[in-house]
């Protein structure tokens, strides 16, 4: 009897997984077929005459921008971890005073208004010349991800036994000394996950990107997707392509994020 | 400070700290330096510019010039006189609570669902991420391309299910244009409800259901009285994260409706945009965001209190 419900659970699981991933599906669907069919009075449910067009499009149109993503989303990375790794390391292991009210105001900061900051940041970075720069939009992407790089780095860090750099710094190891030799190789798995996540804000992120690029040099795949959409007619099998495309840093660190989170959670050089 | 050396640990058992040194703090304030240092330039810097800019007409000829002549609460008269503000503030109270409370419902639901043991249930649940994890301009765009009046599958639904006579304008109507916009956040919304709940009913010890069995409970008198109460906790986070992230969601509206059609679907966050990017009132977009910081706060603060309550009483 157990078996048989557990089949219907399965089974109705299953459906509720359709239904919720069904709208990713009509991307893929509409990236694979071409144009003229799309607009058909009653859409086909599959890509019967599939095409790659709508890809060739994408790259054709949308491979700058595609480009731009990747350099902006992987120096977020950069620029968070630099920041966020020291400033973990000693919120967890070091003992200093403060260190409740800098966590909290970086729990109070993460709820300001994305909209405030880059109305402001608009002002300071034409000030600096930062506008249509990529280092400035780097640097306004990690306003999102070093507040939560460092909590989630903290968060690992405190598990880390104290006995672990107290030993080191016996050894004569210096402040900075355990921090490279002890804790980074430790927190790797952290430091991958708070990486990865910080990459794929930056991957996603439009309202800095819509609002410090003029796109004149350049802009990042969102904008690139909102400007497609902006045209009149619409081009839906290039769109879906491009969306399709900006997904994939999405659905890899699924698959192999989860990997992370769980070994970032369960690992430790020392065992009790 | 009134930290002390010696402080209770657990079950009245005191610990002795090791003393604190000199040289110890000053290492953690070097470790910290970057991150103090980009917090206060990218933080606290925006925020005052923020306020100040509000209180001054700051145009483009502001950027020119370097100069930006205080006019005090202008900004703010002009924003409360200008009638799109009132629709803007209705809008984002509707879409805020009527994405959260069906992102919350529906996730609540699933997790319960998937809070089973069956077969694939971990799976399921991780596929389930997917549209949270996306770019919120794709999801925006597949919804636009869903919601299309002559092309969209929602419409092709609709008149295959006969439920519909004609095509509806979705995106075009001023009274359709904002169900949809909620429709998609909620889609977006469900999975993190999901996996947050999730989680606090995990931690719902197996026994007390067990218990509640013995007792000749129904499974919804379980979940009225076992999940329900022990999950309050993790409900308010939810919905505290929910609230703060919903009130300043900017990417969804953007790419679905714009803010139009007629400003049907402007809120705060857009307004705030529109005045600063597209009309080139810097000063009248900051006053936009300034209260939208208000109002989150208010929020945050109802929810601390809430929090707070929640814990006193389990607390006794």
């Amino acid at each position: 009897m157990t078996t048989n419900r557990g089949w219907v659970r399965t089974t109705v699981g299953v459906v509720i997984m359709l239904v919720l991933l069904f709208p990713l599906y009509w991307m893929i669907n509409a990236s694979l077929q071409p144009s003229g069919a799309l607009l058909k009075p009653s859409p086909d449910l599959f890509p019967v005459h599939g095409t790659f067009d709508g890809y060739r499009k994408a790259l054709s149109t949308q491979q700058g921008h595609l480009v731009s993503s990747v350099i902006v989303a992987l120096g977020t990375v950069v620029v968070s971890l630099a920041i966020a790794m020291p400033a973990a390391y000693a919120l967890a292991q070091l003992k200093m005073r403060g260190g409740p009210v800098i966590l909290f105001a970086l729990l109070i900061v993460q709820m300001i208004p994305g909209i405030v900051m880059a109305n402001s940041l608009y002002t300071v970075f034409g000030n600096l010349g930062l506008i249509d720069n990529y280092f400035g939009l780097i640097l306004a992407d990690s306003t999102a991800t070093i507040p939560f790089a460092i909590l989630l780095l903290r968060a690992f860090m405190i598990s880390i036994p104290r006995e672990l750099s107290e030993a080191a710094r016996v050894d004569g190891a210096g402040y900075w000394r355990t921090f490279r030799s002890i804790i980074v190789p430790v927190s790797r798995n952290a430091m991958v996950t708070a990486g990865l996540f910080s990459f794929l804000f930056a991957w996603a992120d439009f309202l800095f990107a819509i609002t410090l690029t003029t796109g004149q040099t350049f802009a990042p795949v969102t904008v690139g997707i909102y400007r497609f959409l902006g045209n009149q007619s619409a081009d839906w099998n290039g769109i879906m392509a491009t969306a399709t495309l900006a997904s994939i840093p999405a659905a890899i660190l699924l698959v192999i994020a989860q990997r992370f989170v769980v070994a970032g959670l369960t690992s430790g050089a020392v065992k009790d | 400070m009134t930290l002390t050396e010696t402080r209770p640990v657990g079950r009245g058992e005191v610990r002795v700290r090791p003393r604190r040194t000199g040289a110890q703090r000053y290492a953690a304030l070097a470790f910290l330096l970057p991150a103090l240092a980009y917090v206060v330039v990218f933080f606290g810097y925006p925020l005052v510019s923020n306020l100040v800019m509000s209180a001054q007409n700051y145009t483009v000829r502001s950027f020119y010039t370097g100069e930006a002549p205080f006019v005090g609460f202008d900004n703010y008269a002009a924003v409360f006189r200008n009638p799109v503000f009132g629709t803007a503030l209705l809008n984002t109270l509707l879409f805020t609570v009527g994405s959260i409370v069906f992102q919350f419902g529906i996730g609540l639901a699933l997790a319960v669902f998937f809070n089973g043991r069956f077969l694939g249930s971990a799976t399921l649940r991780s596929l389930l991420l997917l549209p949270w994890l996306l770019p919120l301009v794709v999801s925006g765009a597949v919804w636009r391309w869903m919601f299309d009046q002559d092309h969209g599958i929602i419409n092709a639904a609709l008149r295959a299910l006969n439920l519909a006579d004609g095509p509806t304008p979705w995106l075009t109507s001023t009274s359709w244009a904002l169900p949809a916009v909620i429709l998609t956040n909620i889609w977006i919304g469900v999975p993190f409800n999901l996996v947050i709940l999730h989680g606090g009913l995990r931690a719902i010890p197996d026994v007390l259901y067990e218990a509640a069995a013995l007792d000749g409970t129904n499974s919804w008198q379980r979940f009225r009285y076992v999940t329900w109460p022990l999950l309050r906790p993790v409900t308010g986070i939810v919905l505290m994260l929910g609230l703060v992230y919903t009130i300043k969601v900017f990417d969804v509206i953007m790419v679905v409706t714009g803010g139009g059609p007629a400003n049907a679907t402007q809120t705060l966050t857009t307004l705030s945009y529109g005045l600063s990017f597209h009309d080139f009132a810097f000063g009248q977009g900051a006053a936009v965001g300034n209260i939208l910081i208000v109002l989150a706060t208010v929020f945050g603060l109802l929810y601390l209190r809430s929090a707070r309550a929640t814990l006193s009483e389990t607390a006794s």
